[in-house]
């Protein structure tokens, strides 16, 4: 799996993709990956379902499990999955990149959302979620 | 005029304690909407903190008896059906101890306690109705009424509507909401969209409007917050606007200032300006902009608006 770290660099070069069906393809990897990465923190095995058709938003079901603020992060990945459709729809190939150049914007957010809750042992720290962390104290 | 719409006219008004400080100009400018609606807005006496993220960390229960207590000021004091926070986190632990004294045993026990120590009255769930301030513009005037009343319309203005992520979550506090047609939407808000396309404005297709401004973490990791407000002022301007629309002391205090921040610190370049909904509004009323306190935001838009024609 991509260490956390490098999920930053990795969504830049998807969101030049010269191919943006592949570009959007990539992030929603990406989204994957960043949602992996808390699910695997917390001791828990990513699951491979998927829900509407994503395997992401099946990913935000489990990482949200228990952890209620974590939902400030489910309509983040409900765009990112609303961007790819919109780029799988679209045939306008300027249209297409335009819209990969959001959606890049939108994976980006769902990074450091993912990141900033990470970056303190304890988990839960980042947002309205810091109890755990009280509760140890 | 329906029965909301009667209803909302005369409202209990909890402006909490962000709008005393950092969003005094959000304060000054729901009162001159208010005052220029013709809707009535009456204090809540005596009020003191919802127990904001801080209290509610550390103890839910004392949060939701802090809420209680306005609740009950506000209903069982002041006689009011309808309280009005136009602060997110106030709107939010409000709605929460409505829910959690509705629902939960041990919290109904914990208010009833503190409020006898304490003196004063228990607030029992239903005895007030709880909105923001988009509701009391959105159902109070609805957008036809809005539309009758702009004398500077906003035609032109290019706006992301940013809601913030306390204004919807957690779902089961908002019942009222993603009722159909005319409710709120949770997963896609809308209402400050609404109005402020009754009052001309051209609302772009924000992706973030919902997602995290950081303002939890603007103390414990500065440059975590910072990068989020940047990305959510890029895809603002990615998406067209000029100016980003908050109805949130939070969120607006933490765009203004993380934009400043992000210039200095990552070299950010934006243009964006940073405007709460009640002082676009009041601007497309004929309210004067000093009315609005436009000249107490941090984001310096004076010369955008002159540009405009606001000024």
């Amino acid at each position: 799996m991509t260490p956390l770290a490098e999920l930053e660099l990795a969504i830049s070069v998807a969101a030049s993709d010269s191919d943006a069906g592949r570009g959007a393809a990539t992030l929603i990897s990406i989204g994957e990956t960043v949602l992996e990465h808390w699910i695997i923190a917390r001791d828990e095995q990513p699951t491979d379902d998927e829900r509407e058709g994503f395997r992401l938003l099946a990913l935000h079901r489990q990482g949200a499990k228990g952890e209620p603020s974590f939902n400030a992060c489910r309509e983040t990945c409900r765009e990112l999955a609303y961007h790819f459709n919109l780029i799988d729809q679209e045939t306008d190939e300027a249209r297409q990149r335009e819209k990969l150049q959001m959606m890049a914007l939108v994976a980006m957010h769902l990074y450091l959302f993912v990141s900033g809750k990470m970056e303190v042992e304890g988990l839960g720290e980042f947002c309205c979620s810091s109890k755990p962390l009280h509760a140890a104290e | 005029m329906n029965e909301s719409s009667k209803k909302y006219q005369k409202v209990a008004y909890y402006p909490g304690c962000a709008l005393e400080g950092s969003g005094h100009s959000y304060n000054t400018s729901t009162k001159a909407i208010g005052k220029s609606l013709g809707m009535e807005l009456t204090e809540v006496d005596n009020w003191n903190c919802c127990g904001a993220m801080e209290v509610k960390n550390i103890d839910p229960k004392i949060q939701t008896y802090l809420s209680s207590r306005v609740m009950n000021t506000a209903a069982n004091e002041m006689g009011f059906d309808t309280v009005m926070a136009p602060c997110n986190g106030c709107y939010h632990n409000l709605k929460k101890a409505e829910y959690d004294l509705a629902h939960d045993e041990e919290s109904k026990e914990v208010v009833d306690r503190l409020s006898g120590k304490a003196g004063h009255g228990t607030y029992e769930a239903g005895q007030i109705e709880t909105i923001h301030a988009l509701d009391w513009i959105k159902e109070g005037i609805g957008e036809e009424g809005l539309r009758e009343r702009v004398k500077n319309s906003l035609k032109g203005l290019k706006i992301a509507n940013y809601y913030g992520c306390m204004y919807t979550r957690p779902r089961h506090i908002f019942p009222e909401k993603d009722q159909g047609p005319g409710s709120e939407s949770t997963s896609k808000p809308h209402f400050m969209d609404d109005l402020l396309a009754a009052a001309g404005a051209e609302n772009v297709d924000f992706p973030l409007k919902t997602a995290c401004c950081g303002g939890a973490h603007t103390l414990s990791d500065s440059d975590m917050s910072t990068k989020l407000v940047m990305n959510i002022i890029r895809a603002a301007e990615a998406s067209g606007a000029e100016v980003i629309a908050t109805e949130c002391p939070t969120c607006h205090s933490g765009l203004e200032m993380h934009q400043i921040r992000g210039e200095k610190r990552f070299g950010f370049q934006s243009e964006v300006k940073i405007l709460y909904f009640t002082q676009l509004l009041g601007m497309a009323l004929g309210v004067p902009l000093r009315d609005l306190g436009v000249h107490e935001n941090i984001s310096d838009s004076m010369a955008f608006l002159q540009d405009r024609g606001f000024v």
